[in-house]
């Protein structure tokens, strides 16, 4: 079978120890049966892995900051698209997402870049600042959770939290609290990094168990691939996890991506109780940055999100191996100084 | 005693768990055990099985058989019913 030519846009390069999706979900296009990729990376420092991987990535491009806002994004695509042709962009960061689900229709119609992107409305509603509220509106259980904008505010925590709780950054970072002087700590911590609010959220005690999954938009989730940990780094990243079977998990999953229509990639993270419950502690909002397994799986949900951005039809999976493990591995590249010039000083490499 | 369905378990002892992702290792009386379990044998099954094969009293299976079963309950490997 001919494969189509197209060109993907792909940002998250950072492919470190606490890595982006970028570079996983370029290996799962490269083994695409239907397409033949060709891979514009977009990145936004100079030391992201991923621009530096000419096996992976054919040309790659500097991209303002997400604080730069959407004109400023917008007239660095175009740029790029007038030497490049891209068909579908993935987006691969939580930080960068608002500014491209803005851009989507402006991307699509002007420039004739397609995304995948989950609606504003769905972005905002799986925050996990109203993310107990995203639990009770699509029937599955989220700890209680409660946003803080000022450190005081943990003195009336013990009204309505027990300790161990745990406290949330915006975008990333949780840590574990056991009394209020950690919580304290914590979020001065954390909100230095990643700003307010903070979450405070229920302590689930069990088994944390995530699931990379895809929806169309319409009510059908089109792929999931439940993961358990099995080698966690000081960063709370999987270095090491094996593909479940748990078809609860999976039932719990098409419910959530079905009741809210989820367009686009998505990693759901639970914990699993001793009783057998679910507790959905996160929904990101893009691919895993262990997607790579879906792909070992039988499932290559990066490939069905670019059948969806083009508008073609896509099946459901129906079934996926269990007992596929991954194991991340960190490698030295060497890079002549010539390439580290040229994506500092002209933005292109 | 029922194992839980979709058990794996090789030639060589080693069982995995589908649902929670866990693995074990496990000696050859152990791979016959549970796969005494998976036939539906009853536990005064195995321990006869294995006195008849193994120089051993009925009783110190018993009591090694309950640990063993006690060990893969801990483990989620089997439900106990009653």
């Amino acid at each position: 079978m001919d494969k189509k030519k197209i060109t993907v846009a792909v940002t998250g390069l950072n492919n470190i120890d606490s890595p982006g999706p970028g570079i996983p979900v370029i290996r799962a296009l490269k083994e695409s049966r239907y397409f033949e990729v060709r891979i514009i990376g977009l990145s936004y420092e100079t030391l992201e892995p991923g621009l530096y991987m000419h096996d992976l990535v054919d040309k790659s491009y500097q991209i303002p900051m997400p604080s730069a806002g959407t004109a400023t994004l917008y007239e660095r695509l175009a740029y790029i698209q007038d030497k490049e042709h891209i068909d579908v962009l993935i987006p691969n960061f939580d930080a960068e997402l608002y500014n491209f689900i803005k851009l989507s229709d402006k991307l699509k119609y002007e420039l004739g870049i397609k995304t995948f992107l989950p609606t504003l409305e769905q972005f905002e509603e799986r925050h996990k600042s109203v993310l107990y509220e995203f639990g009770e509106k699509n029937e599955v259980k989220v700890p209680f959770s409660k946003m803080l904008f000022n450190v005081t505010e943990i003195n009336d925590l013990k009204n309505e939290f027990t300790y161990p709780l745990v406290v949330k950054g915006k975008y990333y970072d949780a840590s574990i609290a056991a009394t209020p002087e950690q919580a304290v700590n914590y979020f001065y911590k954390i909100s230095a990094k990643w700003g307010l609010p903070i979450i405070i959220q229920e302590f689930v005690s069990g088994n944390e168990v995530n699931v990379t999954a895809i929806g169309d938009g319409k009510g059908s989730c089109i792929g999931a691939v439940p993961m358990r940990k099995l080698y966690i780094t000081d960063k709370g990243k999987a270095w090491a996890g094996i593909s479940l079977g748990d078809e609860q998990l999976i039932e719990i999953t098409n419910r959530v991506i079905g009741n809210s229509k989820w367009k686009g990639g998505c990693e759901l993270e639970f914990i699993k109780t001793k009783e057998g419950e679910y507790y959905l502690l996160e929904m990101n909002p893009r691919f895993p940055a262990w997607v790579y397994l879906s792909v070992g799986c039988g499932q290559n949900h990066p490939e069905s999100l670019v059948k969806l951005a083009l508008e073609e039809s896509v099946e459901p999976f129906q079934n996926y191996q269990t007992g596929k493990m991954f194991v991340r591995y960190s490698y030295d590249q060497i890079v002549d100084i010539e390439e580290f010039e040229k994506i500092s000083t002209q933005g292109e490499l | 005693m029922e194992i839980n369905k979709n058990i794996a378990i090789s030639d060589s002892g080693f069982i995995f768990n589908p649902t929670s992702g866990d693995s074990f290792s496990t000696n050859h009386i152990g791979m016959k055990v549970i796969h005494f379990l998976k036939e539906g044998q009853t536990p005064d099954h195995i321990i006869t099985s294995i006195t008849e094969e193994f120089d051993v009293e009925a009783q110190v299976v018993e009591k090694d058989l309950q640990d063993f079963f006690q060990m893969l309950e801990n483990y989620q490997l089997i439900i106990s019913h009653g």
